[in-house]
């Protein structure tokens, strides 16, 4: 079995445990931290198809690479603004949880002050 | 079977067993420990799929900032982490969500064995071109070139997640400093690696920049390096972030997509399209607006890790 197929059947895998940490870890990082997971499944499926496309003496087609890149920082900007909400309804509430829809406690802004 | 898939296996077993690892951890700290070393060993996945420019950005983003982030929050969610994970769903629901995640794997895996041979590519377009754009790397081409576009929006979007950060201060401490203040002991080992790395990191961080032009490198991977650099003084107490409402900082996270949509409109003017380059400058111009970038890449990179303001300005 070829090196891309490989890995294409690592992203694959990656793609299902993320998946399933989505969706049955209760702890909202944690399902970041799943949903990254498949980010990566995602841009490893990616990336094992540039280097199918191998050519005209590039290890991988550079136009997939590209993109990938650009994948990366913005899966990383999604994160760190879902990582800011979660630490703000922690902040709010005094508690991370997605259970239930009523805010625990209302901010009153003199938290921490 | 050769040396590169006997390693490829052995690679792709680790980073299942890792991943596995971050899903099924206890405690939420080890899980995203874990992640940060699947981080790095995903951008050793990825040289060995000749995507080195792929590999720097995984190791400084997906290793390094993201796994700083999520540390971050980790520790501060740690007094709620027992509570929280109580709520964990029924034997019955964990059953279906692996079934589910087991199918979409299989479905994903046999779109894998199936992928048309020859495979498709573009690479043999991208090198026909490249003499034109005057760069060497040809994913440097692509970004800033072929697809110049894509990076335009991203450089966007990056700025509009700090702006979505930033949003969900309270109001009171709104145009304050981003998170919690520091402190480290001044004599002790972090804040002697703030004053030791920053020197070093900034010269690497400027290479990997220069020669994104004609090797694997750009602005992402050092503008990474730089915010991480800043990260670590901000973190080791030697310097707070900047307030938000300084005009300076705003001025420099809007300055390089600016920049970039004026060069980008220009382009209509003088080469018939927009975000052309008129021929004989296309590398000097690719070099002006990755350096109008870097600024912004790095404040916006670093600032979207230290987070949302949570304390008053300071006069």
């Amino acid at each position: 079995m070829s090196v891309p197929t490989l890995f294409g059947l690592c992203a694959a895998a990656l793609v299902g445990f993320g998946l399933y940490g989505v969706i049955t870890d209760p702890q909202p990082l944690r399902k970041i931290l799943a949903f990254n997971l498949i980010g990566n499944g995602v841009f490893l499926l990616f990336g094992a198809i540039a280097r199918r496309g191998a050519a005209a003496g590039f290890g991988g087609d550079p136009v997939p690479q590209g993109l990938l890149i650009t994948g990366i920082v913005v899966a990383f900007s999604a994160t760190a603004l879902a990582v800011a909400l979660l630490l703000r309804l922690f902040q709010a509430t005094g508690s991370a949880t997605l259970a239930g829809d009523q805010p625990t406690k209302v901010e009153t802004g003199a938290r921490d002050a | 079977m050769t040396v590169a898939s006997a390693l490829a296996i052995v690679l792709s077993l680790v980073l299942l067993a890792i991943a596995a690892w971050t899903i099924a951890a206890r405690q939420t700290f080890a899980a995203v420990v874990g992640f940060v070393a699947y981080g790095l060993l995903l951008s050793i996945a990825w040289v060995a799929l000749s995507a080195i420019d792929v590999a720097l950005t995984e190791a400084a983003i997906g290793g390094g900032l993201t796994g700083v982030l999520l540390i971050g929050a980790a520790a501060r969610l740690r007094a709620d982490e027992a509570a929280v994970s109580a709520e964990r769903p029924g034997a019955a629901l964990r059953w279906l969500a692996a079934l589910i995640s087991a199918a979409v794997a299989g479905a994903i895996a046999i779109a894998v064995l199936s992928l048309p041979d020859p495979a498709p590519t573009l690479a043999q377009a991208a090198a026909e071109h490249l003499s034109v754009t005057g760069v060497g790397n040809a994913v440097t081409a692509v970004l800033l070139a072929y697809r110049a576009l894509d990076t335009l929006l991203e450089s966007i979007v990056v700025v509009f997640a700090l702006i979505g950060v930033w949003s969900l201060a309270p109001d009171r401490v709104w145009g304050g400093h981003p998170g919690p203040l520091h402190h480290a002991d001044p004599n002790g080992v972090l804040a002697y690696l703030a004053r030791l790395l920053p020197p070093i990191g900034i010269i690497v961080g400027l290479y990997i920049f220069w020669i994104g032009a004609e090797l694997p490198g750009g602005k992402f991977q050092g503008a990474t390096i730089l915010a991480a650099m800043w990260l670590l003084v901000m973190m080791a107490g030697l310097a707070d972030a900047p307030a938000i409402s300084r005009t300076w900082l705003r001025i420099l996270l809007v300055a390089g997509p600016l920049l970039f949509i004026a060069i980008g409109f220009a382009g209509a003017l003088t080469a018939g399209a927009v975000l052309a380059y008129p021929e004989g400058y296309a590398k000097l111009l690719i070099k002006v607006i990755e350096a109008a970038l870097m600024p912004t890449l790095t404040l916006t990179l670093a600032l979207l890790v230290a987070g949302a303001p949570e304390r008053t300005a300071r006069p």
